[in-house]
C-alpha cells in the first residue's frame, strides 16, 4: 500500500490546521456561511437533511486495518458509532459538529488520512477496480496509476475551479469493475500489439439527469503519456466546458455538443503542446509509487480440503468468494447489505472486526467497493472457515453478493439535502421480500440500484432494475429502468412508464423478478440476458397490468 | 393560477450542530416544529423570513415551508418537512430521539 511521504503527512495536516482556523473564524462571527461554505466543502463537510456530514477519501478504496480502527474510533467518539460506505469508494459520517470536525480530520491525518477533494468542482477521488491486485483476471495492478493520478490532481492549481466536479476511474481488468464508462475519464489498462502496456481512454461517460456511456479517444495511449495527456483533457475540459448551466457543466455535454471528432483534435492538439513544456513524471516518484503496490509476500500453506460445510458457509463461499491471481488465495466480499439493513452502513464494532481479519489474514488490506460492500483481497483458502465463522459472528456473513438484495441505495431522504424521495427504506423493503437467501440464489445475477434524487449517486441507470425516487406534487414516485449495465457492456437503463408509489414499488419489483423467473430460457439465464433478450414488453405487460388490458380491448 | 397561500413556518439548521430549528414567536429559535411561530399572510411570511434571516452567525440556509395548524398547533406539509421534524428512518437518531 502507498505510504505518506513526510511532503503528504506535512500537506495533510497543514490543511487541516487551516480549517480548524476558518472554523475557528466562522464560530466567532468573522466568517459569513457564504464565505465559510466553499472552505468545508474544500474539506468534504456537507450540511445535510438533519446534521452535518463529512466524506471522507479512501483513495481507491483501499484502506489498511489501522486506518479502518480509526475510522471505528472516529465513528465512537464524534458521531453515533457507524460509518456509511459511498458508491465512490469513500465513507461519510453522518452526524459530526462543526466544532468537533478539525480534531476529526487530525484523527484521520494521524493514519494518513483526509477529506479533500470529497467534494467541489474538483477532480475527486480516483476510484478503481476493488478487487486490484488480487483479481485473476487482472492484466495489472491499476493502483498505481491511480495513485499517481490522485498526487498529481491532489490540490492542482489548474484544476482547483473546473466547471464541475470531475471523476476519474481505472481498471487494470478486462472485466470492468470500476464503471469506468459511466466516469468523466475512464481508463482501461491494456497492451498494444508489441506488448507494451498502456491505457484505452474513454471521456464524457457519466449519470446524472443526463446520463450518457463514455467514448473512447485515444485506443492506446502509452503509459508514459498519461499525466501530460490527462492535463490535456482538463485543460480543454476546464477552457470549453460550460459554466452558463451547472446541468449542462460536465465533460458529456461537451463531448455531445462539440462531437467527438472535434474534442479529441483539440485534446491531441493540447497534448502535443504538453509534451514539450511538460517534464516527464519523476522515475523516482513512479518507482516509488510501484514498489508500494508490489505484491505481498504470499503464504504458501496447504489449502485443506473442508470435508463438512455447513449450508451457511457453503452458500457464502458461492457467492462472497471471488477468484484470486494466486489459486490457493481469495477474494473475499463482505456484505454490508444484511436482510433488512441499511446498504453500506457499518458499525464500529465491525469495522474492528474487519481490521482485525485484514490485519491477521489479508496482508493488512481492505478494500470499499462503489457496490457499498467491504473487500478482504487477499485470503488464503485455509483461513476461508475461521474468517467466515468471524464475520458470522459480527453480522457481516450475508451471502448475497450479486444478488437481488445486494442493493446499491444512496443516502436518499433520510440523511442527503438534494434528495426528492428516500432510497433506504425502498432498499431495506425489497432486500426483506427476498429474504429466503436460498430463493435469492435461485434468482441469480441481479444487481438493483436506487437513487433519491435525479443526481445518480445511487447508479440507476446501470442497475439492471433502476429506481429512481422522484417528488411528484409533494408525494414520493419512485420510476423504474431495466437493463442498465455498470461492466464493460455498459448501458443505461430504459424506464419502462409512469412511476409507483413507496408502498407499491417493492410488489412491482417482485412481479419483474416473477415475471423474469417466468419467461428466462434455463436458471443459467441471467436477469440482464433475459431482458436483452425479451425486451422491456414482458416486464412493462406485469407493470402495468391495466394499460395492457385497455390496448387489447 | 395562483397557488393558494399556506401558512408558512421559518426554518434552518443550527450552524453549530446542524439540526433542524425553527423560528418562535419570541424571536428565538427551537427544536420543536409546534412551538414555531406561523406567519398566515403573504406579507407576514415576508416579515418572519426578514426577521429569520437576522442570525447569520447561529442558523443557516434559513428558508419558508408550508405548515398546517393542527389542534392550533403548526405542523408540516410536505414529506421532506415531515421527516426534518423526526429524523432518517432507519435509525433511531435525530429529533425523533432527541427532542
Amino acid at each position: 500500500m502507498y505510504s505518506y511521504s513526510n511532503f503528504d503527512a506535512a500537506f495533510v495536516r497543514d490543511r487541516v490546521k487551516e480549517f480548524r482556523g476558518q472554523v475557528e473564524r466562522r464560530l466567532d462571527g468573522s466568517l459569513t456561511e457564504d464565505e465559510f461554505k466553499p472552505l468545508r466543502l474544500m474539506n468534504g463537510l456537507y450540511l445535510q437533511l438533519h446534521a452535518y456530514m463529512l466524506r471522507v477519501a479512501i483513495p481507491y478504496g483501499t484502506l489498511n486495518g489501522a486506518q479502518m480502527r480509526q475510522l471505528a474510533h472516529i465513528a465512537d467518539k464524534w458521531d453515533k458509532g457507524y460509518g456509511h460506505l459511498t458508491t465512490r469508494q469513500n465513507i461519510q459520517f453522518n452526524w459530526p459538529k462543526l466544532k468537533d470536525v478539525p480534531d476529526i480530520l487530525d484523527a484521520l491525518a494521524d493514519v494518513s488520512m483526509h477529506a479533500i477533494q470529497t467534494s467541489g468542482n474538483c477532480i475527486r477521488n480516483v476510484t478503481a477496480d476493488h478487487f486490484a491486485g488480487a483479481a485473476a483476471d487482472e492484466i495489472e495492478d491499476p493502483r498505481p496509476t491511480a495513485e499517481l493520478i490522485r498526487q498529481w490532481s491532489t490540490d492542482h492549481p489548474e484544476f482547483a475551479y473546473l466547471p464541475r466536479k470531475f471523476k476519474v476511474a481505472v481498471t487494470g481488468a478486462p472485466n470492468d469493475r470500476a464503471v469506468t464508462k459511466a466516469h468523466d475519464i475512464g481508463l482501461r489498462m491494456v497492451r498494444n500489439k508489441a506488448g507494451e502496456p498502456g491505457y484505452e481512454v474513454v471521456i464524457g461517460g457519466g449519470l446524472g439527469r443526463t446520463p450518457m456511456i463514455g467514448k473512447v479517444v485515444r485506443d492506446f495511449l502509452p503509459r508514459a503519456d498519461l499525466l501530460a495527456y490527462l492535463e490535456a483533457i482538463l485543460q480543454v475540459y476546464n477552457l470549453s466546458g460550460r459554466r452558463d448551466n451547472k446541468y449542462k457543466a460536465r465533460i458529456k455535454i461537451l463531448v455531445h455538443e462539440t462531437g467527438l471528432e472535434e474534442l479529441k483534435a483539440r485534446i491531441e492538439e493540447t497534448f502535443a503542446r504538453n509534451q514539450t513544456l511538460l517534464e516527464p513524471v519523476d522515475a523516482g516518484v513512479v518507482a516509488r509509487i510501484n514498489a508500494s503496490f508490489a505484491p505481498p509476500e504470499w503464504d504458501r500453506r496447504a489449502v485443506p480440503d473442508i470435508p463438512h460445510l455447513d449450508a451457511g458457509f457453503r452458500s457464502f463461499l458461492d457467492t462472497n468468494i471471488a477468484a484470486h491471481k494466486q489459486s490457493d488465495y481469495a477474494i473475499v466480499t463482505v456484505s454490508t447489505k444484511p436482510i433488512g439493513g441499511t446498504p453500506g452502513d457499518v458499525t464500529s464494532e465491525q469495522m474492528r472486526v474487519l481490521a482485525d481479519l485484514a490485519e491477521r489474514y489479508s496482508h493488512d488490506e481492505l478494500r470499499i467497493s462503489h457496490e457499498q460492500n467491504v473487500i478482504l483481497p487477499h485470503v488464503h483458502r485455509a483461513d476461508l472457515a475461521v474468517i467466515y465463522g468471524r464475520l458470522r459472528e459480527a453480522g457481516l456473513h450475508t451471502a448475497n453478493i450479486g444478488l437481488v438484495s445486494d442493493i446499491i441505495a444512496c443516502p436518499g431522504m433520510d440523511y442527503c439535502a438534494l434528495a426528492t424521495a428516500r432510497s433506504i427504506p425502498v432498499a431495506q423493503k425489497i432486500s426483506e421480500a427476498f429474504s429466503d437467501l436460498q430463493a435469492q440464489h435461485d434468482i441469480g445475477d441481479l444487481k438493483i440500484k436506487i437513487s433519491g434524487c435525479i443526481n445518480a449517486c445511487g447508479h440507476h441507470h446501470v442497475g439492471h432494475i433502476g429506481i429512481l425516487g422522484l417528488d411528484r406534487a409533494g408525494v414520493e414516485n419512485y420510476q423504474i429502468t431495466l437493463g442498465g449495465d455498470g461492466t464493460e457492456t455498459a448501458a443505461i437503463g430504459e424506464r419502462t412508464g409512469p412511476g409507483f408509489a413507496y408502498d407499491e414499488i417493492v410488489p412491482a419489483i417482485e412481479r419483474i423478478v416473477n415475471a423474469y423467473l417466468d419467461i428466462r430460457e434455463s436458471a443459467e439465464e441471467a436477469f440482464l440476458d433475459t431482458y436483452r433478450r425479451v425486451g422491456a414488453e414482458p416486464f412493462k405487460a406485469v407493470l402495468y397490468p391495466e394499460s395492457n388490458k385497455a390496448n387489447a380491448a | 393560477m395562483a397557488r393558494k397561500f399556506l401558512p408558512q413556518i421559518a426554518t434552518g439548521n443550527d450552524l453549530l450542530e446542524g439540526d433542524v430549528v425553527y423560528f418562535t414567536e419570541q424571536g428565538d429559535w427551537t427544536r420543536k416544529h409546534s412551538d414555531a411561530v406561523v406567519a398566515e399572510t403573504p406579507e407576514q411570511a415576508e416579515t418572519l423570513l426578514g426577521a429569520a434571516t437576522l442570525f447569520p452567525h447561529q442558523v443557516v440556509g434559513v428558508y419558508l415551508a408550508d405548515a398546517q395548524l393542527v389542534n392550533g398547533k403548526p405542523a408540516p406539509v410536505h414529506f421532506r418537512e415531515i421527516f426534518r421534524t423526526k429524523g432518517p428512518s432507519n435509525y433511531f437518531h435525530g429529533k425523533q430521539a432527541e427532542v
